[in-house]
């Protein structure tokens, strides 16, 4: 449990900055969910039996979940690796970088959760879910959606050798992975081929698993979502921790 | 026992050999310097002697723990202030000192107790509120030298502890330095500056090229490897005047316009100049510098 120290550490940090961190993980995706949501949702009917608003708000947990996770641990993880040499610091005491990576991933986990825990609470507000009480259970999943994103972004950032390594991940593989698993529109619309790579991501599982929960009853195959989610963030970890290891001998 | 001993160490980058067979061996309580050219592999000495990088071969007890292998265990009672500052800038300069000692696995109280004491070795006490940005580079590397000793450290390794900073900085920071060898604290620092070596080490060791080139304290260094007279002459026809220097010293260097006499006996040399007028000359004792630029020449290092 040596990492606790380092999660501490970006939690102080945080909450030293409170104010414009929420502002920011938060502001924009409930933005997104009402202006998208009531805007576009007005113009439709329904979908899967829900309305678009309510549709939308299980791939709007995640996706800004999944924002939050990336951003801190790529570009937040980034700056205390490189620029402020922060990681450095910490390996004087009796920490390995093992514990480091794991610290990382777990803080820009909790960071992710707590974006998509305010706006699972949004959504409860706005009466929005069917069963609050099932809801509820999006709140574990919201964790996992965060934990497989700030596994995978670690790896980005223990490989990156500058800012612009980002760019590509971002660009290349998360907005994408956002339009084909069924975020803004059933992913079962899209051609079988972009279906079978959307399953292969963690995005879709994400989706999957909190989607009907809001709909307000228990998802089907959540032993699959759950295991691609959890071996996301498995993997991740174990790769971010071997790479780290090796930029760290140099 | 020893605090720190270093026996056969080699590490490579690639073809790039930095560290090959260094032996070294440090007192308790001692204040010992390693002193070397940029890129002698100083810095890489002291990353493994801190278990931070693997040797490719060689032993490393530090503190009674062998190394790397009880790297972590040995780090809890070492103190590190690296070459370049690394204070953490989201926090202040109290917040620094606490969220490093929880690195340590200190509880908040322990921490707490020892904060004032610390700010006060700083010389920042009242600043405990300040943020990194508005130190000073003396402040910053005098909060450095305090987090270091966060965890009460028996040894503290220090790379280039005064780099960078100007004279009365540098001498706050050798008075914190001495007060530590004082409280019985074993030192380790690398650096460049002869005069800091002289001033603080008991014992050095010179490294170039990874490997370790002499050994011993000042003293000793300087009575071993060179002259203890120096004559150091320049001005115009410094360059015939030094081919007459030859037949009067039994050590006569160059280095762009400026000629280095050393002898044990100066006189014939400070007579012959006598008689020179186009030339400027300084008579002085020889120091470690000298011995330093003997043993590790005088070109330049990049």
């Amino acid at each position: 449990m040596r990492w606790m120290a380092v999660w501490r550490r970006n939690m102080l940090v945080w909450r030293k900055l409170l104010a414009a961190s929420v502002l920011t993980n938060l502001a924009d995706p409930l933005i997104m969910l009402f202006g998208l949501g009531y805007g576009l949702g007005a113009l439709m009917p329904s979908i899967e039996g829900m309305s678009y608003i309510m549709f939308f708000a299980a791939g709007q947990l995640c996706t800004a979940t999944m924002f939050t996770a990336s951003f801190e641990s790529m570009f937040s993880g980034f700056s205390r690796m490189h620029g402020q040499k922060t990681w450095d610091a910490i390996l004087y005491a009796p920490l390995v970088i093992d514990d480091v990576v794991a610290g990382e991933i777990m803080w820009a986990a909790s960071k992710a959760w707590l974006t998509g825990s305010t706006i699972l609470g949004v959504v409860l507000v706005f009466g929005l879910a069917e069963s609050p009480l099932l809801a509820l259970l999006a709140l574990p999943a919201a964790f996992l959606v965060g934990l497989a994103f700030s596994a995978v972004g670690l790896i980005m950032t223990v490989l990156a050798r500058g800012w612009d390594f980002f760019s590509f991940y971002m660009t290349l593989v998360m907005t994408p992975m956002m339009m084909i698993s069924g975020v803004f529109f059933p992913a079962e619309r899209l051609p079988a081929p972009m279906l079978a790579v959307a399953q292969a991501l963690p995005l879709y599982h994400g989706v999957e698993l909190v989607r009907p929960l809001i709909a307000g009853r228990l998802p089907e195959a959540s032993a699959l979502h759950l295991a691609v989610l959890l071996g996301y963030a498995a993997a991740g970890y174990f790769l971010a921790i071997r790479f780290a290891r090796k930029r760290f001998a140099e | 026992m020893n605090a720190l001993t270093v026996k056969g160490l080699r590490k490579s980058y690639g073809a790039a050999q930095v560290v090959s067979g260094v032996d070294l061996a440090v007192a308790p309580g001692e204040c010992f310097g390693l002193l070397g050219p940029n890129g002698a592999g100083k810095t890489t000495t002291l990353k493994l002697c801190l278990g931070l990088i693997e040797p490719d071969a060689g032993e490393i007890e530090l503190l009674g723990e062998p190394v790397p292998r009880r790297a972590r265990e040995a780090r809890a009672r070492v103190g590190v202030v690296p070459q370049f500052d690394n204070l953490d800038p989201d926090f202040t300069v109290a917040e620094n000192l606490r969220v490093f000692g929880r690195y340590f696995g200190m509880r908040r109280r322990e921490v707490e107790a020892r904060v004032p004491g610390l700010l006060e070795f700083a010389g920042l006490a009242g600043r405990g509120e300040a943020k990194i940005s508005t130190l000073s580079g003396g402040m910053k590397r005098r909060l450095t030298l305090a987090r270091a000793l966060v965890n009460d450290p028996q040894l503290i390794f220090m790379d280039e502890p005064t780099t960078g900073l100007d004279p009365q900085a540098r001498h706050l920071i050798w008075e914190r330095l001495r007060r530590l060898t004082q409280e019985g604290k074993t030192l380790v620092l690398t650096t460049h500056f002869m005069e800091e070596a002289e001033r603080l080490c008991q014992r050095l060791a010179i490294m170039d090229h990874g490997r370790i080139i002499a050994q011993g304290s000042p003293r000793a260094l300087v009575a071993q490897h060179i002259e203890p007279q120096v004559v150091e002459v320049h001005g115009n026809g410094y360059e015939a005047w030094m081919e007459r220097a030859r037949t009067l010293a039994p050590r006569v260097e160059r280095a762009g316009d400026t000629v280095f006499v050393y002898a044990g006996d100066i006189d014939p040399v400070l007579k012959a100049l006598a008689g020179e007028k186009e030339l400027a000359y300084l008579h002085r004792q020889a120091s470690l510098e000298d011995v330093f630029l003997k043993l590790t020449g005088r070109d330049l290092r990049d």
